[in-house]
């Protein structure tokens, strides 16, 4: 590792503004960063860090602002200068092209080629050698991208960084759909690369990975760079939040009715199975209690949501709820019934990009809105303006377009759909990705709230602690099974990490 | 289309604290405040405001376009001529109406003309004519709708492309009214009929009326109902739009039956005017409505896009034609200039959606 008080930058921004119709999204931002370093972007959803990074990818033109690249002053105009210099991003939404293969994707734009023809012998033989150089080895090259896990396709971009001989590679949340041990992977990958020299810039709002990976710290606030320079591993959690945040905020999961869980039965699930996927899922779900379901990416927990759900059609087993029985695979009349999902992957799966926040908001429950079809605007809006104030959405203004919202901000906007309609019964995938520790509070507190008011919600997430506690009972999944179900109390990280990964390593 | 933006009604604040079953009463009572008494929020402050401009655009070209038209042709500024351009688009401006919705629902409707040719013959054959005027107009719209949910239930249920299914029923529907008609012209005996083209409603054309009655209805369907939003929804994200519960498969087959059933009142409009039921009848609409849809501003992709914008296109689209005809030129450089304008159309717009996106 470089000493990073003493070495020559290789990137420095100065005071980078960069504006949008009505926001400035960034007032002044300073960032330098040396070779070797993992530097690490802190700030609230919508302080500006994506948007900052677009600036360095080529993608965004800034409208004030130098940016330094190895002494000399360059202008980033397009995505390929950027990365002719040697800058390579991977974004927050991953923008891979699922049509085409793995090498196919890694070279997108810099094919190589002998007079017009890809060659592509030669490309999948350099792909492989990129793939093996990020212990990824075992991913074809010629698999077409659509095909792969969120973290193969993360892997697949950080080869396309690698491909470009980026001396810095950005990335934009990376951790986010990765579950446990995929982390742990990608952070050797980032060890390996920083050895050789090459910086990274990381961006994450699990301040405890931060603490693992990172080298030195600055934090964005509205805009703007409060605090650069700051030691990763030694700044206290608490002063960095309170930087980011301009507040101290309680840690703290909201506490569990004292009562216990005393609701009727909700929902009843028995023998659920999707072929390929899972099978003889059985489990119930009381009104008022939340269900966490811990496992690994793809031990089959997001498909159990989905098949509940209705998303996906069961192969056999029964879902009811209330003693109902729901129709396999009929969204429609699971919804009818009070079901609602926060799907996991928001932009393809739940979000309106182009509309704005209230339509997104309403969608699910706009009957609720209108008598005879006829939407009543007013009262449509008021109900959004609602949610998006309790959720901190920013700016709450529920007349934007969902496009023009941060990452972070576009969650909560998911979650509050769910919000609006008496729903019994709220099927979590995933809540608080890419959700800052502030809104993360507010979120958990909300789904307690709700847990209280009588609505029993199922929960997926990747992040064991936030399983265990935010959920009052929990089932483990591993390939496909329910393999052992307990009290939250009676659990801890390290039982649950073990039981997950068991079988999984050999 | 109010697009103030009140400010945020005070009470509203007091919700951020929580969202629960008990808190509807209170957002209801805040909303009473919002709504009914006070000016009428705009949902979508930036939208609207971008497609008024683009709309604007439109007239601006249309007050062009007068111009040029006044000054190549001392014909052009004639009430007789206006009322032309007019009662011309009135036809081709149903079905733009039924086409709008489609696009928007992220489809495409490639057997419009065709359906307003079977519709035409069907509603023409002597058997129909003897049960007089009603049972012509149920008998074009019946066609239509049913023809319309053929496309819808193997798009939406036989997860067809739309493009191959319509356009299999532009040469089906086609070949059926051919075959119905005998290859023979068919003569609208029924005066009723007729006089829909002939008759005056306050000094304006029936068929202009007509014309303005369906766009009327279209815009609040697409604009003020559930319907309307989740045909945004639909050709936004189906995907999303299936998750949050919608059913997706029925709603696209109802915008189907919704085009047939545009294509049916055209079907009468055109029968009236021409006074005959022929299958060569709508040749090329689909052409024709698909270009205005997009002059007008509509995503060929979906989930965006405005009636009036579709209404102008038409218009646009039907002053040019006149403005060729009064000049006399030939067909050829007609079909030429008119797929130019296309690309020209198409061009700016995806100039404005690339600005919309940065
Ligand atoms: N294309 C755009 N048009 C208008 N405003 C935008 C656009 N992109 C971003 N913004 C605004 O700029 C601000 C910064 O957004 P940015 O995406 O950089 O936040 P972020 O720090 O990455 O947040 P998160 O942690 O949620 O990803 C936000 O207020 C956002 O709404
Ligand atoms: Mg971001």
């Amino acid at each position: 590792m470089t000493d990073v008080e003493t070495a020559r930058p290789i990137l420095s921004m100065v005071g980078i503004v960069k504006e949008f119709p009505g926001v400035r999204a960034l007032d002044g931002v300073d960032l330098e960063v040396v070779p070797g370093e993992v530097h690490c972007l802190l700030g609230q959803n919508g302080a500006g860090k994506s948007t900052l990074i677009k600036v360095l990818a080529g993608a965004h033109q800034p409208d004030e602002g130098t940016i330094t690249w190895q002494g000399e002053p360059v202008r980033l105009s397009t995505p390929m200068t950027a990365m002719r210099l040697g800058i390579a991003t991977i974004y927050q939404e991953l923008d891979l092209v699922d049509g085409l293969s793995v090498a196919e994707n890694i070279f997108l734009g810099h094919e190589h080629s002998a007079a017009g023809f890809t060659r592509r012998g030669h490309q999948n033989a350099e792909a492989r050698r990129l793939l093996g150089r990020l212990g990824h080895a075992e991913i074809p090259a010629t698999r077409e991208v659509g095909r792969l896990s969120a973290a193969g396709k993360q892997i697949v971009s950080m080869a396309r960084a690698l491909s470009h001989n980026a001396r810095l590679i950005v990335m934009d949340e990376p951790s986010a759909v990765l579950a446990h041990d995929e982390v742990d992977n990608l952070f050797r990958v980032i060890r390996d690369l920083t050895a050789a020299g090459v910086a990274v810039v990381y961006i994450s709002h699990r301040l405890e990975e931060i603490r693992t990976v990172g080298d030195r710290v600055t934090v964005l606030k509205d805009g703007r760079t409060v605090a650069t320079g700051l030691p990763a591993r030694t700044t206290p959690t608490r002063d960095v939040v309170s930087l980011m945040t301009g507040r101290t905020i309680e840690y703290a999961f909201p506490p569990r009715p004292e009562t216990g869980i005393v609701g009727d039965e909700l929902l009843r699930v028995e023998n659920l199975a999707l072929a390929g996927s899972f099978h003889d899922v059985s489990f119930r779900v009381r009104a008022g209690e939340i269900v966490g379901l811990a496992g690994l990416v793809g031990a089959g927990r997001s498909e159990v949501l989905e098949t509940v759900y209705g998303a996906r059609r069961r192969t056999s087993g029964t879902v009811t709820l209330d003693g109902k029985n729901l129709p396999a695979g009929n969204v429609s009349a699971a919804v009818r019934a009070g079901l609602g999902l926060a799907p996991e992957e928001r932009k393809s799966q739940a979000l309106l990009l182009g509309e704005p926040l209230v339509r997104n908001i309403s969608l699910a429950s706009l009957p609720r809105f209108s008598r005879f079809g006829w939407v009543n605007r007013s009262r449509e809006l008021t109900e959004a303006r609602a949610v998006t104030e309790s959720l901190e959405v920013r700016p709450p203004d529920p007349t934007r377009l969902a496009r023009t919202l941060s990452g972070g901000n576009q969650q909560k906007v998911v979650l509050g759909r769910w919000l609006l309609g008496g729903c019994r019964l709220l099927l979590l995938d995933e809540p608080t990705r890419g959700v800052d520790v502030g809104a993360r509070s507010e979120i958990y507190g909300l789904i307690r709230r709700l847990a209280d008011s009588g609505v029993g919600v199922l929960l997926v997430s990747s992040e064991v602690p936030e399983v265990l506690g935010l959920a009052d009972r929990v089932l483990v999944m591993r390939e496909g099974a329910v393999i052992h179900e307990a009290p939250a109390d009676d659990l801890d990280e390290h039982r649950v990490l073990d039981m997950i990964m068991e079988g999984s390593a050999a | 289309m109010s697009d103030q933006m009140s400010e945020p009604v005070a009470s509203s604040q007091e919700l951020a604290a929580e969202v629960t079953t008990d808190e509807q009463a209170r957002v209801e009572r805040a909303a009473e405040v919002a709504g009914e008494s006070g000016p009428l929020q705009s949902v979508r402050r930036n939208e609207v405001l971008s497609a008024m401009l683009r709309n604007v655009g439109l007239v601006v070209v249309l007050i062009l376009l007068a111009i040029i038209g006044t000054l190549t042709s001392d014909n052009f500024l004639t009430s007789d001529n206006l009322r032309n351009i007019l009662v011309s688009s009135s036809v081709i401006g149903v079905v733009v109406v039924g086409m709008t919705f489609v696009i928007i629902g992220g489809g495409i409707d490639l057997s419009v003309g065709a359906l307003v040719a079977l519709a035409s013959v069907w509603a023409t054959t002597v058997a129909t004519q003897d049960y007089g005027a009603a049972a012509m107009v149920a008998c074009a719209l019946l066609v239509g709708v049913g023809a319309g949910l053929v496309n819808g239930v193997l798009i939406a249920y036989g997860r067809l492309v739309p493009f191959i299914v319509t356009l299999a029923m532009l040469v089906s529907a086609r070949g059926l009214a051919a075959k119905m008609a005998d290859n023979r012209t068919q003569i609208v005996r029924v005066q009723t009929v007729i006089d829909i083209a002939r008759k005056d409603v306050i000094g304006v054309p029936m068929l202009v009326v007509i014309l303005a009655v369906v766009v009327a209805a279209g815009w609040v369907v697409l604009n003020r109902t559930t319907f309307g939003r989740r045909t945004f929804a639909i050709g936004g994200n189906p995907e999303a739009a299936r998750l949050a519960g919608i059913d997706v498969r029925r709603h696209t087959a109802s915008l189907y039956m919704l085009s047939g059933l545009c294509c049916g009142i055209a079907a009468v409009m055109l029968m009236a005017r021409t006074t005959t039921g022929s299958s060569t009848h709508g040749n090329l609409y689909e052409l024709d409505a698909i270009a205005s849809v997009i002059i007008g501003g509509t995503l060929l992709s979906g989930g965006k896009g405005t009636l009036i914008g579709s209404i102008l296109g038409v218009l646009v689209f039907q002053t040019i034609t006149n403005i060729f005809i009064l000049n006399n030129l030939a067909t050829e450089v007609q079909m030429i200039a008119k797929g130019l304008i296309i690309v020209a159309a198409v061009l700016l717009q995806s100039r404005t959606t690339r600005e919309a996106k940065t």
